[in-house]
């Protein structure tokens, strides 16, 4: 089975139920306990920084851990998977002097969902697809790391795009869609749009993409300012497979602004939010019934097309995620009135 | 489901952001204070603005950096932010930093088919990749639509292109048929809004989907300062435009009247010129203007001759402000009877009234059709002087000794001169002596003028943003000619800025005065040419030295590589992969171009723009405005060039070389022979330094000659139409100047059509790496063969000085007749010279501004020394010369 093959069929049992995606991969690396020397491995015991927390080193160091942290999502009931590359651009590796791996760490990623995937659809007889993981990077296109400044930018759009080609060219032979997520920025999240755009050109082929912004807090903003419809605006020239939220807010918070973008896209939505919000040790504990029962609803209301978890969800809740959403019907996309949309960070239509 | 909307509302989009719609905003970025420049951005949003069009396109900014510091400076602007931005700007680069640094989907200002279809489809593609709408403006290869016809059909094309081709979302186009303005005085303006009212109606029935907007501003553009009529006149056009579908605007937002509110008379008056209702609307709408000017709802002008009542002096006065030809003879000859010499007629009455014009017209208080009527009045009433000036000459052998004579021009390259015939008029009408040598006037020309008549300064006008690079090379060449006397620049382009950084550093050998409007000429002048004027010299120099300092200070680093970084990043090819192709006939040989032959090599759009016929041939025909015109003069053309190949008028000539030659960095070596021992001459190249994306490399066109060990080869050229200063001098003695410029015209068409015939010859025989070409003539115009003939002083290689190597290597001068001016202008004047590159990849482009590391290096390669370089180089300078490391 091939890409098109896969988005085929998936494509399919989207318009039948409710798809589910995986949980966190930090939250399990995490449990994994590792000490510095469980990030380097034989490969980088001599590095000269210290790498612990690099969890996508962990894709050439430890590439075992990762690929069993998959297999125990698909167990756990995921249609599809992300790869363990949310941090590999060359900006984001730079933390650790490795931003010349990075090709190779993202290359890894993506080949270990594709192998979890392809065992477990062996095994299990269901479609298992991959979703290339793009994160954010640790630098913004529209807000200034100097209080002083505010004109001053670390980085410029051009940079940016380029990392985030270089990410997805490496990604690009195992996965089966490209997923933009935990959108802070969304100048950074154009510029990955425009990376991806640029790579079906000059590679020819066209692989799908997702994108999932983050709202921060209970503004109902993006942390570069923008409301969840004028982010929808905003990137909905990618002609996005799927569009929704993820992280920063528990399920109970993000309900409203999943709720806006239900309203307004005219494509598939997907949803993650984390395990509720974090508490006074920053670790998440809703239980699985919790999280569950919050998409659940999701569902029954006609929200949502893609469920899933993000910081602080385990396999546990996505089998209780999975269970929650088991035989509901898939929010329907409708076409919306043909109308011009602009944004700032606000919403702006005009009718035709 | 269809639930049925309301009616879309008008969109606002800001214009006060836009340096060329915004005085102030101008200033304020140029000047660099940005954080007043976000203030203004806000308060337009605050003012009901939708969306802000942010526009940089000023000549003397690095409009990229400005557009980046601005958005970038906004989007941490919550209260800006928050409404979406409308990049505007003439270059496709301004645009995608815009674009680059905006969160939100904006609209792209603007996209169109002036440059074809390709790059509108490149450009609409970049757009629907970075995620915005886009406003396609109505112009397309052959101009900007005029005619309601002409823009519907330009929208529909690109429409047609947008949606069918290339999936553009209809919804996210707005097309901007041009808003022209009207009542200029100019009797074909006049139907502009109705034509853009008409255009509406069509794009909106026929063209599912988009949008149509428009920049507001220009229709009133005859009355700006005063901002009753241009409210109404605004409120009227909107009325009519969205009704028929307009609905988006460039509008000031804050200054929008209510259709109902304005006041019926004048409302009736903008509706007819609006409309075009009537033959004497303008001039009816001027003479009801005069009352609205200052606060609104004054009494009505009464309409009477009172002033006739008052002394001769206020009569001439009233008469010149008012341009009121009626009584003027009558009042200047009273006047010239109650004053003691005809000259103090010029110098009392007429002059005040004048410098009345000059103040309300420099004050946006009057306007052009205005004092194109005053100017009018005064010429009539110098006339009527002038022969009691003579007489009065011959009776007491005064020789008219004149005050001082003035070489004016408006440069090469525009064609506008109201500006400059005001002043000419008033500098004339107080004793100086001015020689007008009218519009488009080549820097040569003006030069050898103000020599050949000891001219005592020269003055520049211009009105379009090129014609600043022209004064600039103007002033370089005076200093390079030591052509010691003042310069005067002027014009709408023009400001004190551009002339501080721009033009006054380019000369040192005599002072540069920016005038502001006609009524500071004479003083200007007077102070120039009196005793003072070394002190004023060096105090209009301080000034300008001070503006310098404060524009340097507000300028910050430019996105430009270093040369060596620029070189490592120069063209390259596999060369192994490529065998250059060796001349047939090397050596330098002589040819001489028949006439006939040369006729079908003929680009006639080139030749219709020197007749101010823009349009391209021969569509320029189905032109409904220029087609009668046009044809008209092509007929003419025909005619004459019937008889310059029947009667040989010209005789053109030729020669062309081959040489065996390498890259050598930036450079070519050129040998004697073919075993490449010995050097026989070396030419120079210049590298693009701009910082580029997408990996583009950075050209010398040298880059395109192999390096050595690849036996590459370079060839040369030089052709000429020939001249016939015999016949020249018959249009001249009879006054004949339409054949005059009909047969130079002509010849610099058969000049270059010799170019482009020698270029065809030498590809299928000479050089002949193309024996089997066969091209058609528009095939060759644009450029579809390989090989390139880049000419020295062009975009790729702009020193013209490596033309003396070029004629040097050809012989030009014994063997084709072809010599070079101290500017390296060729004579005669229709010829033509460039280099050859055989290579297939090779292509034009533009080698850009420079850095100093560059031209340091460029200096040291040719032998010069860096201010002989600067000097040569000015107009792509990236710094300027002179001042302490600028960065």
């Amino acid at each position: 089975m091939n890409r098109s093959d896969r988005i085929e069929a998936l494509e399919q049992t989207a318009r039948e139920r409710i798809l589910v995606l995986d949980g966190a991969m930090g939250t399990q690396i995490q449990d994994l306990k590792l000490d510095e020397a469980g990030y380097r491995g034989e490969r980088f015991a001599e590095w000269g920084v210290s790498i612990k927390g690099n969890n996508d080193v962990l894709n050439l160091s430890a590439p075992d851990a990762v690929r069993a942290i998959h297999r125990a999502y698909f167990e756990a009931g995921s249609d599809i998977v992300e790869t363990n590359t949310f941090s590999s651009t060359s900006i984001a590796q730079a933390d650790y002097e490795m931003q010349a791996l990075a090709p190779e760490i993202a290359r890894e990623g993506a080949r270990l969902a594709r192998e979890a995937a392809d065992a477990h659809s062996a095994e299990a007889g269901r479609v298992c697809g991959v979703a290339g993981a793009i994160g954010p990077t640790n630098k913004t296109l529209s807000i200034s790391p100097d209080v002083n400044d505010p004109g001053h930018r670390d980085v410029d759009f051009e940079t940016v795009r380029a990392t985030y080609f270089e990410q997805a060219e490496a990604m690009a032979p195992y996965v089966d869609w490209f997923l933009i997520e935990t959108v802070f920025d969304t100048l950074n999240a154009k510029a990955a749009i425009k990376a991806l755009l640029d790579l079906r050109i000059s590679s020819g082929e066209t692989i799908p993409i997702m994108i999932s912004g983050t709202i921060t807090d209970r503004s109902g903003r993006t942390l570069s300012g923008q409301t969840a419809e004028a982010f929808w605006y905003s990137v909905r020239h990618a002609r996005p497979w799927a569009i929704g939220l993820n992280c920063a807010l528990g399920a109970d918070e993000m309900r409203p602004y999943i709720g806006e973008i239900s309203r307004v896209a005219d494509t598939r939505v997907i949803a993650y939010p984390n395990a509720g919000l974090p508490n006074d040790m920053g670790e998440y504990d809703e239980a699985p019934v919790e999280t569950a029962g919050h998409l659940g609803e999701w569902a029954r209301s006609g929200l949502v097309n893609i469920v899933g978890g993000c910081c602080g969800t385990t396999p546990a809740h996505i089998r209780a995620i999975a269970a929650a959403v088991d035989g509901l019907a898939p929010r329907q996309p409708g076409a919306p009135a043909r109308v011009t949309r602009l944004s700032g960070l606000e919403p702006f239509e005009l009718a035709v | 489901m269809s639930s049925s909307k309301p009616r879309p509302s008008f969109v606002n989009v800001g214009e006060r952001t836009n340096v060329t719609g915004s005085a102030r905003f101008r200033k304020l970025i140029t000047d660099g204070d940005y954080a007043e420049a976000v203030t203004v951005a806000r308060q337009q949003v605050e003012n009901g603005a939708q969306i802000i069009d942010v526009n940089m396109d000023e000549g003397l900014l690095d409009s990229v950096e400005a557009m980046t510091r601005f958005m970038r400076l906004i989007a941490g602007e919550p209260d800006v932010a928050r409404v979406p931005v409308m990049v505007d700007s003439s270059k496709w680069e301004v645009i995608e930093a815009g674009l680059q640094n905006t969160q939100g989907k904006a609209i792209v200002n603007s996209i169109s088919l002036k440059e074809g279809e390709d790059q509108f489809r490149e450009q609409a593609g970049k757009c629907l990749a970075y995620g915005a709408a886009v406003v396609v403006m109505a112009f397309d290869e052959t101009g900007q639509a005029d005619t309601a016809a002409r823009k519907y059909e330009i929208c529909e094309r690109a429409y047609r292109i947008l949606v069918e081709e290339i999936g553009f979302p209809p919804e996210d186009i707005i097309f901007d048929p041009n808003i022209f303005a009207v009542a200029t005085g100019i009797e074909e303006h006049n139907n502009y809004a109705v034509d853009f009212i008409e255009a509406t109606r069509r794009i909106r029935e026929n063209l599912p989907g988009c949008h149509v907007s428009g920049g507001l501003s220009n229709i009133s553009f005859s009355f700006r300062g005063n901002e009753i009529v241009r409210r109404a006149m605004h409120s009227v056009f909107l009325y009519h435009a969205i009704k028929a579908g307009m609905d988006m605007g460039i509008v000031n937002a804050g200054q929008l009247d209510i259709y109902d509110d304005i006041e019926p008379t004048l409302r009736e008056l903008v509706e007819d010129v609006v409309l075009n209702r009537r033959d004497d609307a303008t001039d009816r709408l001027l003479e009801a203007a005069g009352q609205y000017r200052g606060q609104a709802g004054g009494p009505a002008r009464e309409r009477d001759l009172k002033w006739r009542e008052a002394p001769v002096a206020d009569r001439i006065r009233h008469a010149l402000v008012h341009g009121i030809n009626e009584f003027i003879v009558d009042d200047t000859e009273e006047a010239r009877q109650a004053f003691d010499r005809p000259l103090h007629v010029i110098e009392g009455p007429l002059m005040d009234g004048m410098n009345v014009v000059g103040d309300l017209f420099g004050d946006g208080r009057m306007f052009l059709p205005q004092v194109v009527k005053s100017a009018r009045v005064m010429k009539q009433a110098v006339a009527h002087l002038i022969p009691y000036m003579e007489a009065e000459k011959a009776l007491t052998g005064d020789q008219g000794k004149s005050n001082g004579k003035i070489v004016m021009a408006t440069v090469k390259g525009d064609v506008h001169d109201i500006g400059k015939n005001i002043v000419g008029v008033v500098l004339q009408c107080n004793g100086y002596d001015v020689i007008d040598l009218g519009v488009m006037v080549p820097c040569e020309k003006i030069l050898e003028t103000a020599r050949r008549e000891g001219a005592d300064i020269i003055g520049l006008s211009g009105l379009i943003t090129p014609s600043l690079d022209e004064m600039v090379f103007v002033a370089s060449e005076m200093e390079r000619q030591k052509v010691e006397i003042p310069l005067l620049v002027g014009g709408a382009t023009t400001s004190p800025a551009h002339t501080a950084v721009k033009i006054d550093p380019s000369i040192s050998i005599a002072p540069v005065i920016h005038v502001l409007d006609a009524s500071r000429a004479v003083g200007v002048v007077s102070r120039l040419l009196s005793d003072q004027r070394d002190s004023y010299a060096a105090e209009v120099k301080a000034d300008l030295a001070k503006i310098r300092e404060r524009r340097l200070a507000a300028r910050s680093a430019k996105a430009r590589l270093p040369l060596e970084r620029a070189r490592e990043k120069g063209w390259d090819c596999d060369w192994s992969a490529h065998v250059p192709p060796t001349p047939k006939h090397p050596g330098v040989s002589t040819i001489e171009p028949g006439l006939a032959e040369l006729v079908d090599y003929i680009d006639w759009t080139p030749f219709f723009f020197t007749w101010e016929l823009k349009g391209s041939y021969p569509a320029i025909f189905e032109d409904p405005r220029r087609g009668e015109a046009a044809k008209s003069l092509f007929a003419d053309a025909q005619a004459m060039l019937t008889r310059i190949v029947e009667e040989r008028l010209l005789e053109p000539r030729a020669v062309v070389g081959f040489w065996p030659a390498n890259r050598d960095g930036d450079d070519a070596v050129l040998y004697t022979d073919d075993s490449r021992d010995t050097e026989l001459a070396r030419l120079f190249g210049l590298r693009q330094q701009a910082a580029k994306d997408n990996d583009r490399p950075h050209l010398s066109q040298y880059d395109f000659l192999a390096p050595a060990g690849h036996a590459d080869w370079i060839g040369g050229f030089a052709v000429t139409a020939g001249d016939n200063p015999k016949l020249l001098a018959r249009f001249e003695a009879d006054k004949d100047d339409y054949n005059a410029i009909l047969f130079k015209a002509l010849s610099d068409r058969l000049a270059e059509a010799a170019a482009e015939w020698l270029h065809e010859k030498v590809r299928r025989e000479d050089w002949g790496y193309a024996p089997d070409e066969t091209f058609s003539s528009r095939e060759l115009i644009a450029e579809a063969y390989d090989g390139i003939r880049p000419a020295p002083g062009y975009p790729s290689q702009p020193d013209h000085s490596e033309k003396r190597t070029l004629f040097r290597l050809l012989d030009a001068s014994d063997k084709a007749g072809i010599g070079l001016t101290n500017s390296f202008a060729m004579t005669p004047a229709s010829s033509v010279s460039g280099l050859y590159l055989s290579h297939p990849d090779s292509h034009y482009f533009a080698v850009g501004r420079i850095l100093r590391d560059q031209v340091e290096d460029y200096a040291r390669r040719k032998g010069w020394t860096l201010a002989e370089a600067e000097r040569c180089l000015a107009p792509i300078l990236d710094y300027v010369p002179g001042a302490a490391d600028a960065a």
